[in-house]
């Protein structure tokens, strides 16, 4: 068997900026010092005129952004989660989210899987904080290709984006020729009738690697991939848990106020099922290689096999 | 519009304050009237702005980082045409456009909406920097509390400002002496404020009196020549200014005059525009 080629969310940032900036003169790209970490290195390097490096100064690089936009410029504002959701969360809700300003924030090393810088820079809040934004989107790849659709998406989009990108190489699940991005759709990636597996980011290819061995033990296990976290696809939600009257949530997030928590938002309303929350059990991470990490935290193929296997006893 | 004008103007401003937050039994009177020379010299001298056109992609800007005090902002803005002068008393009301504080999506004339100190600062700079970026000539103002200075986002955006020579930009603070918990002096004192922009590499312009237009009309002029940095004009002004029982009275930060107040500083005030209309 070939290897699955592996890139991170960042990277794909990095390059769809790069595509993007070579059609679009009013895209510009704001960093904090991290320009190198967020990738949008490449982006700096191929318009250096078009990328403002605004120092260690998120909060001022978000209000920044906000002013930029209402002269026409559409601006990225790139950082850590843990700064840009964190650190700038009121700056985010008052100068971007409540006038709905066309800004777009490229967050990356959300998660765990962030590695050995540990816990303070492990972001697992930034879906719970931006979900609590009005007309926030929030958009969570689960792979190089689906990262470019996503900043794409966020581009053409009129309005505040949140994007959340990965630390760690994962492996690309969507390089088919018919792969389609919709905003606010999710993906079914495997059809079943056991249970439903919702999953966000990179936990979609943990999810799928799962589906796996539940099949081997004779669960059949439908696998829908949320890119868009809010709006929530929520009648392709509700119709699978109708459909399999169990439903499992998995994202490199706490399971307090992230996927878990919007799914089961939009169940309790419209078809309450029993639902297993696999995420980030309300504890700080802590450092290790990112890969150990997922596989501690039971978020990587065999963790999400055994709880979801667990659940559906 | 020369002085005697900008004065008229200044003080119908103050009725409109006056009125709106009587009218809002709430809101910001004090920096709102510290703060009316300076709206009116911006909005019907310095500012290149059209109430037909408040859209216009190549208007100059303004941003009310001390968004509490919209009530003077509004005042301005309605005596400029953006909005009827009626609709000041709406002011705070359930299902008015005039929110509490600045809303650039519903507010004719609002440029940025703003309200949480030190964020205003920011975003001006961001509307600067979008105007060097696209080669346009529009000019960006932003007026600050000496109070919200005391905010760690405002030296960020002044760092930025000055790294990136915003010369297109202008900072105003409102240095009335006052806030919420008494003199700023002594709840958290931001002198020397003009060593403070000075280090950040702005050109600095103090302003002895923030209520006189021709000490504001020589510091705006001067801050026109200035090239390769941007500015920072640091006015003395009276908080309350122009109601003799607000006036440098910490009390009326954030309060409404009750009926009887209210007729007291609108006669103060009719008196003051007819003693003016005299001249």
């Amino acid at each position: 068997m070939s290897e699955v080629k592996k890139i991170a969310t960042r990277e794909s940032y990095g390059n769809a900026l790069v595509e993007l900036g070579a059609e679009h003169d009013n895209l510009i790209v704001l960093d904090a010092d991290l320009a190198a970490a967020t990738k949008t290195g490449v982006f700096k390097k191929a318009y250096p005129d078009r990328h403002i490096d605004c120092g260690i100064a998120e909060c001022n690089m978000m209000g920044i952004a906000a002013g930029l936009s209402t002269t026409g410029i559409v601006p990225f504002a790139s950082t850590f989660a843990m700064f840009a959701a964190g650190r700038a969360f009121e700056q985010v809700r008052n100068s971007i989210g409540y006038p709905h300003l066309n800004v777009k924030i490229g967050a990356t090393h959300a998660g765990i899987s962030v590695g050995e810088d540990g816990a303070t820079h492990q972001c697992n809040e930034d879906i719970a904080l931006m979900r609590t934004i009005p007309g926030m989107v929030i958009l969570n790849p689960a792979d190089d290709v689906e990262a470019k659709a996503c900043v794409k998406a966020a581009y053409e989009y009129n309005g505040p984006v949140y994007l959340r990108f990965g630390r760690l190489a994962v492996p690309v699940i969507n390089d088919r020729p018919d792969y389609k991005f919709e905003l606010g759709k999710g993906v079914v990636l495997r059809e079943g009738k056991d249970v439903t597996i919702v999953a966000t980011g990179l936990c979609v290819s943990s999810a799928l690697e799962a589906a796996e061995k539940l099949a081997a033990d004779g669960i059949d296990a439908k696998i829908i991939n949320i890119h868009t976290i809010k709006p929530l696809d929520e009648e392709l939600i509700v119709a699978a848990a109708k459909e399999t009257g169990k439903v499992v949530t998995v994202e490199e997030h706490s399971v307090i106020g992230g996927l878990g928590s919007a799914v089961c938002d939009a169940l309790a309303e419209k078809c309450p099922v029993p639902v297993k929350k696999i995420g980030v059990q309300d504890v700080f991470g802590e450092s290790g290689p990112a890969v150990a990490l997922l596989a501690k935290y039971k978020l990587d193929g065999e963790g999400v096999y055994e709880q979801v296997k667990e659940f559906c006893k | 519009m020369n002085k005697l004008e900008l004065q008229k103007t200044a003080n119908e401003i103050r009725k409109g304050i006056v009125s709106g937050v009587h009218a809002a039994k709430a809101g910001h009177p004090g920096g709102s009237l510290s703060a009316a020379d300076i709206f009116t010299y911006l909005y019907f001298e310095e500012m290149n702005v059209d109430p037909k056109n408040p859209k216009d992609p190549d208007r100059d800007r303004f941003v009310l980082s001390k968004g509490h005090t919209a009530p003077g902002l509004y005042a301005a803005l309605a005596e400029k045409g953006y909005f009827p002068k009626e609709d000041l008393l709406t002011l705070r009301h359930l299902g008015s456009y005039l929110q509490g504080h600045p809303d650039m999506k519903h507010i004719p004339g609002v440029d940025m909406s703003s309200g949480s100190l030190g964020q205003g600062i920011s975003a001006a700079v961001g509307m600067a920097l979008g105007a060097k970026l696209q080669n346009k000539a529009f000019r960006v103002y932003t007026l600050l509390g000496d109070g919200e200075i005391q905010e760690g986002q405002v030296w960020e955006a002044a760092m930025f400002a000055g790294a990136k020579h915003l010369d297109n930009l202008v900072v105003i603070v409102d240095n009335n002496g006052l806030q919420i918990d008494g003199n700023v002096a002594d709840v958290n004192s931001p002198y020397p404020i003009d060593k403070k922009f000075e280090a950040f590499n702005f050109h600095v312009i103090n302003v002895a009196d923030g209520n006189d237009f021709d000490q504001l009309k020589a510091a705006f002029d001067e801050a026109r020549t200035v090239t390769g940095m941007p500015t920072a004009i640091i006015t003395k002004t009276v908080k309350g200014k122009g109601v003799s029982f607000m006036e440098n009275q910490v009390g009326w930060h954030g309060k409404a005059p009750n009926d009887e107040e209210y007729a007291i500083a609108m006669a103060e005030l009719e008196k003051a525009g007819e003693a003016l209309c005299q001249k």
